[in-house]
């Protein structure tokens, strides 16, 4: 038999199956429609996929674990492999975990690859909102797009805490405490919630059974519902660009997603696989055999939670006592409640941010080119102070290990972090801020007068001058194809007054935005060329110019 | 009993009751406990009259020329051979300098001169004796029982493992993995630095066997999960995962957008 031959019965093969799937489902359109939906192409744009792909691999694995673990908070003794805690009485969800850590095939290596999947998620969820915040692309019509991504983000550190509270053992008990002592904290309600959530006084012998139908069940169907509409969105409203040459507002460059996305993106996610896998393989995490059966009363030093709740516990490690306080003989713990007063505000600007810069700015427009975070330094400043603040509330949570691997008082480590907990955000913001608006001087003065080359010339009449080597049109284009925000004064309403609300949109709009720098325009462009010429033309050096100009 | 029973209405009838009180419970204390207490019977008096000299040369500027104290160090009588001999030979004394903590350093003394120190001490006053070798036998402990112990005395400071942690105003509970059965058993029992006391009625000595026998368990048993990472904690792990998964993901996300060139 012939190759030919060979190949055309494959095909052939291929083709009837084809059909048979077509005839039936009517698959080709959905393919060749999604087949050639564009995506352009930046290491940024894949950091969400990231967090996706490590969801994929929590699923897989936390499927897995859940073929031995049991939920149950009954006490057995322990008799397994690990010495350190034979013949001690523990539950059955510890019990259980070590069983999975010490006796099941492969499964310490899953138990990991999912803990350090979880953490990756978290982490890769951080830094794609990060992306998306700075480079603008939560603007019309990506907002709520941006509100899912907030909310996933809540979702999943629910789902962290849920996992990370199932093994029973001294760690995740103490977290659980935490929260216990969170939710009682509220006032009037606290107290009842807190018996509804543990079935009466903490710690009771439902939790872990509560947390983990939360954990495997209602969560992770919340997360991909969110996540499948979070995707949807991304294909409705069609992927980001940066400025380039040729990109506009209503086209996208890149690749298809048939064949050369798909190709990468399905390799991308073994990649990461292979990544996790790595690390899970090498490098242990959260040792629950160290940390022996949970017990109210030991408290082990350096307790903190997993890294993505560590804010909520360095806000309750850095705040003064005297904020709680007695009203009538009833205590209110604003000492305690204040944790979760700053994450729903912190969760709470960012959700509406969208629609605040909108606002301030008057701008209705859709927005499909993104920003370089310098080209709008108010939203950068702002950005990096949120993020400056969320690392000292964050840090906050480790001050105990800070101060003994860098020789300092704990005490001073927690009045540090009060002081950069109220100035750093106010110090981050004018700063990022002036950076940002020196690197757009640095883009002008390139655009301008191109890149250095080192080569000083002498011209006829003895004067000395550098030789500057203008940007390529690409390059150009880069650095010039931005829109600095402009300040809307405050505009008449339509009975012909200014509100009040008006003026203080204007009065903020001109305090965040009249500090600007404009992009290079194409006069500002020609008018430099031609003083370059000039000097160029009397240095007689027409060939090489040329040459670098074209 | 006459003389009693005519006395008994006297108006310090009732402090002399308290002191009889206060002498019969502290007598009885002093039985009991004085298990592991040794007087200086067990070191010679040529020992004692080397340590002297050697404290005398070492030690007086603070603790006073017969270890009485001054401001600048505590009285030593009373405060047994193990604390002589857990300071001085882990090096934290003599001390280098003042700060929130004595330091592990080098040991300035020979075994020799450390006993000879700690039978001069010992002979000031009955104390705490450097502990039998019994105790320190961590074949016949238990470390689950231990372990159980060491996450509700120990743990708060030391961590669940003796990674160690931090105390306020820069002093800091050390790391145990390291430290030897003795020292760890002296610890206990003398209470250095900022760390409380641990006597026999508290721990007993098969007790503090048993904490030993779970922190040497623990120190010197493989990770099963691979490197460690300091057996920290969540701290550890976060800091791992965003500067080298995340740094591994971005890197990989960089490689697949690269253009050729």
């Amino acid at each position: 038999m012939s190759t030919a031959q060979t190949t055309s019965k494959t095909v052939a093969a291929v083709g009837s199956v084809a059909q048979w799937t077509e005839d039936r489902t009517g698959a080709s359109k959905a393919v060749r429609e999604f087949g050639r939906k564009i995506f352009p192409s930046h290491w940024s744009f894949m950091l969400g996929e990231v967090a996706l792909y490590s969801f994929i691999i929590l699923v897989l694995s936390g499927t897995f674990l859940t073929f031995w673990f049991k939920p149950a908070m009954a006490e057995v003794v322990y008799q397994g492999p690990w010495t350190a805690l034979h013949g001690v009485t523990i539950s059955e969800a510890y019990a259980s975990t070590l069983e999975i850590s010490f006796e099941i095939r492969g499964g310490l290596f899953i138990r990991q690859m999912h803990h350090w999947a979880a953490l990756l998620f978290m982490a890769a969820l951080t830094i794609h909102a990060l992306r998306i915040f700075f480079t603008g692309a939560f603007r019309k019509p990506r907002e709520l797009n941006w509100v899912i991504g907030i909310v996933l983000s809540m979702v999943g550190l629910g789902a962290g805490f849920t996992g990370y509270s199932l093994p029973d053992d001294l760690l995740s008990g103490n977290g659980l405490r935490i929260i216990d002592g969170l939710l009682k904290s509220i006032p009037l309600v606290g107290t009842y919630i807190s018996f509804f959530l543990f079935g009466g006084e903490f710690p009771g012998i439902h939790i872990v059974s509560r947390l983990y139908s939360l954990h495997i069940m209602i969560l992770p169907a919340v997360l991909i519902a969110l996540i499948g509409v979070h995707l949807m969105f991304v294909v409705i409203h069609k992927h980001t660009q940066w400025p380039g040459a040729g990109h506009s507002e209503k086209n996208v460059v890149g690749e298809p997603v048939l064949p050369t996305f798909a190709a990468k993106g399905g390799g991308f996610f073994f990649l990461i696989f292979a990544l996790v896998a790595f690390i899970s393989a090498i490098f242990t995490i959260n040792p629950i055999w160290n940390y022996g059966p949970y017990d109210p009363s030991p408290v082990s030093a350096g307790t903190q939670p997993d890294w993505y709740v560590g804010w909520a516990d360095g806000i309750l490690r850095i705040m003064p006592g005297w904020m709680e306080f007695y009203i009538f003989g009833y205590p209110i713990s604003l000492n305690i409640n204040i944790a979760i007063i700053i994450m729903l505000l912190f969760w709470g600007i960012a959700m509406v941010w969208p629609w605040i810069e909108a606002w301030m700015l008057g701008d209705n427009r859709e927005h499909h080119i993104l920003d370089r975070p310098r080209n709008n330094p108010t939203r950068t400043g702002l950005g990096v102070a949120a993020a400056v603040w969320y690392a000292v509330m964050w840090a906050g949570a480790s001050g105990d290990l800070v101060a003994v691997f860098f020789h300092m008082s704990l005490n001073d480590m927690i009045y540090i972090f009060r002081v950069l907990f109220i100035v750093g955000p106010f110090i981050a913001f004018f700063l990022t801020r002036r950076i940002c608006l020196s690197l757009q001087r640095k883009d002008r003065e390139l655009v301008l007068h191109g890149h250095e080359t080192g080569q000083i010339i002498r011209l006829p009449h003895g004067e000395f001058q550098e030789r500057h080597q203008p940007l390529t049109p690409h390059e150009v284009w880069a650095l010039t194809a931005f829109e600095t925000p402009q300040v809307l004064p405050a505009q008449p309403g339509k009975d012909g007054k200014v509100s009040g609300l008006e003026r203080v949109r204007a009065r903020m709009a001109k305090y965040f935005y009249e500090d600007r720098i404009h992009p290079v325009t194409k006069a500002e462009l020609d008018a430099a060329h031609e003083a370059h010429h000039h000097d160029e033309v009397a240095a007689g050096d027409h060939d090489d110019h040329k040459g670098l100009e074209k | 009993m006459k003389l009693l029973a005519a006395r008994r209405r006297h108006p310090m009838a009732l402090v002399v009751l308290l002191l009889v009180g206060l002498l019969l419970t502290g007598g009885a204390y002093s039985l009991f406990t004085g298990s592991t207490t040794a007087s200086a019977d067990e070191y010679s008096a040529a020992d004692v009259e080397a340590g002297q000299k050697l404290f005398v040369t070492n030690c007086a500027t603070c603790h006073g020329l017969n270890a009485e104290g001054s401001e600048n160090g505590p009285s030593l009588i009373g405060v047994g051979a193990a604390a002589v001999d857990f300071q001085v030979s882990t090096g934290r004394m003599p001390l280098q300098m003042h700060g929130p903590q004595a330091q592990v350093k080098q040991a300035q003394f020979s075994e020799e001169e450390i006993a000879q120190m700690a039978g001069y001490v010992a002979s000031l006053g009955p104390g705490p004796a450097v502990p039998d070798e019994e105790w320190l036998d961590t074949a016949e402990g238990d470390a689950a029982a231990g372990g159980g112990l060491f996450r509700t005395n120990c743990a708060m400071c030391h961590n669940v493992v003796g990674s160690g942690g931090a105390l306020t105003r820069g002093k800091y509970a050390p790391n145990l993995t390291e430290v030897s059965e003795k020292h760890l058993y002296e610890a206990m029992q003398t209470g250095p630095q900022n760390m409380p006391i641990f006597n026999d009625a508290n721990l007993s000595p098969e007790e503090k066997r048993d904490i030993i026998t779970y922190v040497r368990e623990v120190s010197e048993t493989p990770s099963a999960g691979g490197f460690k990472l300091g057996s920290l904690g969540p701290v550890a792990e976060g800091l791992f995962i965003w500067f080298f998964g995340l740094a591994g993901v971005v890197g990989i996300t960089m490689w697949l957008t690269a253009r050729s060139k």
